[in-house]
């Protein structure tokens, strides 16, 4: 896959149809990718690389990427192309500046899961069916793929592009996913046991915004969380309310709006499962107003700026569900 | 040396506690570790570092400075400071505890940080020493053997027992209140588990790295180099380098109006905040570049101009495991270091 | 459920009322010399539907142990559908809280007509009992705010 894209990337330059490549970048390990831009074929050899650790959405960089001089050529997973047209119906993209082509994705792997199971020392690696043969300084491990897999992965949504330019390999449908299951599981619980969930996980929060910065939905161009005349910023959370109000609020800010890529889960240094409080406005959404899913299209009205005057009365939520 | 068998530790830390309050890195439900107060039961992790560095400790991440109650027309100013108690933290490794070094150096050079130096003067640091480094690790980089930990008192494991070595007079004094539990043991499976882990700390992925191209005199050369651009394109501008940092040591401080009073307070801060720099006429910094490009420019060659060359980086590898998007000082350092 | 033993807790109730319609329908309940608790403090607000999750919060954060938004009836909406925004706001809102395990009974929504000043009244003194069955509120407020 990594070279068929490296010489679609080099045609492309060639002919002058894009200026610049937005993917991967190798590192100095086999998990640390960072999102580079390449200029040239030569960068391209150099350094470019798309593997089972080439997991972060590269839709967000092109709301500046594409605003400068000249198109540019972004490989997007099935995943990220819901998020590149949510910010395109949001009118954060210049489309007309993006050339997209679609990628295949059969998961990605994660390096701190994979230390999580005790694992230190990773040399490389390798997916093997349904195991990961991983190479330490201190031996080989095997673990099975699903321990080693990432979050977002585990629970994919779909294998379809949503919007392209071109394809590489064949495109895939929508899966009928078990994404759900774990809100449901909470949502069974009793609220003193949902308190005390959120609480020990919320309160790992460092507030380092990685969560907030990594959204594709979080692109206010000034957070209110920022803003010293919000009266609610703050750079650090000083005590346990704090932590609730910065993330019941991001949460809510990208409801209706987040695709569910998984990247808040994704970057949390402290593993808190931030994805549960999307999910949970996506699963509402879904079963109060109608089947929704950000980033499908680019004309739907989204479900927070959109009403019906059947609409179900607050107190549904008094009625309904485990006290 | 005094050695205490491995099974007995929670017979140690239970010795320790009732003298005093004790933290020790202990596993999260989601497999991290992280630095807890002691409770009968609770074991040491497996895992070799925290997420949160052992500074927690002595430079917390908020901390109230002073509070203002507001009558009337007068205002009582209030100190919430309160007595600190001794403490132990037990099981710091030896790039944390270099750490304290560097701290010292901002906060306890003139003028004194008092909060700081209240927590500093009621702990004692109790360090362990690394058996088996991740390839993260790049200690060795900043002249730092994790083999032979700093720290007022130093423990080493041979798989089966725990030796006590005392650094200083506070790490003496700690040894001496627990050498009921401890007995003189042989050493000789000590050193061969040392030279074992010395042989791997040669083998890491980094242990080439070095820090001969910088220090205090570089500032010129890299300060506009080219490569600031390419590397700092992809940042987010998130605070998860600085805020997992042992050695990060910027804060802010605010007022907070709790619609009675008001609460002043001191928070970290990060520089790779847009609103890191931003003051009354406008902000020095405006984009991410530059916010980047002086965190690494402070750790490679401000702070070591400004501390006798001591660099602000313990190469702990907390930034490389943790940055979203994987840039780090060792990519920063190997970029700059191209010509 | 926790249940409030203390009969002489005085819950702080704040009640985001709009404009037009319910604001309306409290200087009526007043002119009909209806009695509602003191514990209510009203914030008018042009619509219901300028009501921002961030107010809901920051009022539990300062000290409010109970938090009702009253709006116009649906239809009736001084700029026609303010009021159906606010719904759906309100019931995701309202659903989040409630899976993060805050008590359900904190928070209401309940549509309130300038001509309703006995409904107005009544909705208070409801909701005011339901808030002080539940005592007072420690799992949204900030530590900072609390009176000493």
């Amino acid at each position: 896959m990594q070279e068929a894209m490296i010489s679609k990337a080099k045609a492309l330059l060639a002919d002058g149809t894009v200026t610049r490549v937005i993917g991967w970048k190798r590192g100095e390990f086999v998990y640390d990718v960072t999102p580079a831009v390449f200029e040239s074929a030569q960068e391209l050899d150099e350094g470019f690389v798309y593997d089972d650790f080439t997991a972060a959405n590269v839709s967000k960089y092109l709301i500046k990427e594409s605003r400068k001089e000249g198109k540019i050529l972004c490989f997007l997973k099935p995943c990220d192309t819901y998020s590149f047209n949510q910010l395109i119906k949001e009118h954060r993209i210049i489309r007309e500046n993006v050339y997209i082509v679609g990628i295949p994705s059969d998961g990605k792997l994660d390096a701190e899961k994979i230390k999580s199971k005790g694992i230190t020392g990773i040399l490389s690696a390798q997916r093997d069916g349904d195991t990961v043969k991983v190479e330490t300084l201190y031996g080989i491990e095997t673990l099975p793929l699903a321990d080693a897999m990432l979050e977002k992965c585990l629970s994919c949504k779909s294998k379809k592009h949503v919007i392209y330019d071109e394809l590489i390999g064949e495109d895939g449908e929508v899966i009928d996913s078990d994404r759900f299951d774990m809100v449901e599981k909470l949502e069974n619980m009793t609220a003193e046991e949902r308190f005390e969930f959120w609480r020990s996980e919320l309160s790992k929060c460092i507030r380092c915004n990685a969560c907030r910065n990594v959204c594709p939905a979080c692109s206010c161009e000034k957070c209110v969380f920022d803003n010293p005349q919000s009266g609610v910023e703050n750079k650090a959370p000083a005590d346990s309310f704090e932590e609730n109000m910065f993330h019941i609020i991001r949460a809510f800010h990208v409801a209706g709006r987040c695709t569910d890529c998984g990247e808040c889960s994704r970057v949390c240094p402290q593993n808190i499962p931030l994805h549960l409080l999307n999910r949970k406005f996506i699963k509402d959404i879904n079963s109060l107003y109608g089947e929704y899913q950000a980033g499908e299209d680019t004309t739907s009205r989204s479900p927070l700026t959109n009403y019906d005057t059947e609409d179900c009365e607050p107190k549904i939520v008094h009625e309904r569900g485990v006290e | 040396m005094l050695k205490i068998a491995i099974d007995s530790l929670g017979e140690l830390f239970g010795k320790i506690a009732s003298a005093q309050t004790l933290y020790i890195p202990a596993d999260r439900p989601d497999g991290e570790a992280e630095y807890r107060k002691y409770e009968p039961g609770m074991k040491l992790t497996g895992r070799l570092n925290t997420v949160r560095s052992a500074k927690d400790f002595f430079f917390p991440q908020t901390e109230s400075l002073v509070d203002f109650k507001v009558e009337g027309k007068n205002i009582e100013v209030i100190d919430p400071r309160k007595e600190c108690e001794d403490f132990v933290v037990f099981g710091v490794r030896a790039c944390d505890a270099r750490s304290f070094t560097i701290l010292d150096k901002v906060f306890l050079a003139d003028p004194v940080d008092s909060y700081y130096k209240n927590r500093r003067d009621h702990g004692t640091i109790v360090t362990m020493a690394c058996t088996r480094p991740a390839e993260t690790c790049f200690c060795g980089t900043f002249g730092i053997d994790a083999t032979a930990p700093e720290g007022d008192a130093a423990c080493f494991s041979d798989g089966e027992s725990i030796f006590f070595k005392a650094n200083n007079d506070k790490g003496q004094r700690f040894i001496d209140s627990i050498s009921s539990l401890l007995e003189e043991g042989d050493t000789a499976k000590l050193d061969e588990v040392q030279s074992k882990t010395r042989e791997i700390l040669k083998k890491l992925p980094l242990a080439a790295l070095s820090t001969e191209n910088f220090g205090g005199d570089k500032l010129n050369e890299y300060f506009n180099s080219d490569k600031w651009g390419e590397l700092s394109e992809s940042c987010l501008g998130c605070g998860t380098c600085t805020f997992v940092c042992p050695t990060c040591q910027c804060y802010d401080i605010k007022d907070f109006d709790t619609g009675h009073g008001i609460k002043r307070f001191r928070c970290w801060d990060s520089c790779m905040y847009s609103d890191f720099t931003k003051m009354a006429h406008g902000n020095p910094r405006l984009t991410q570049l530059e916010r980047f490009r002086q965190r690494f420019m402070h750790k490679l060659v401000y702070f070591p101009k400004n501390n006798d060359g001591e660099f602000g980086c313990v190469g702990c590898g907390r930034c490389l495991s943790k940055c979203p998007i994987s840039m780090n000082i060792v990519k920063v350092m190997k970029a700059l270091e191209e010509k | 459920m926790q249940v409030n033993d203390n009969k002489d807790f005085q819950p702080t109730i704040v009640a985001f009322c709009c404009n037009w319609c319910s604001y309306a329908g409290a200087d009526l309940s007043g002119t009909n010399r209806l009695n509602y608790p003191t514990n209510v403090k009203i914030i008018r607000v042009p619509c219901s539907c300028r009501v921002n999750p961030m107010f809901i919060l920051r009022a539990f954060q300062r000290g409010a142990d109970g938090v009702i938004i009253c709006g116009c009836h649906p239809g009736d909406c001084h700029y026609t559908s303010g009021n159906y925004y606010a719904r759906r706001r309100m019931t995701l809102l309202f659903s989040m809280l409630d899976y993060l395990g805050i008590e359900r009974d904190r928070t209401r929504v309940e549509w309130v007509s300038a001509a309703e000043g006995q409904k107005f009244a009544k909705t208070m003194n409801e909701f005011t009992e339901a808030v002080r069955k539940l005592g007072p509120n420690r799992r949204l407020e900030d530590l900072r705010c609390r009176k000493q």
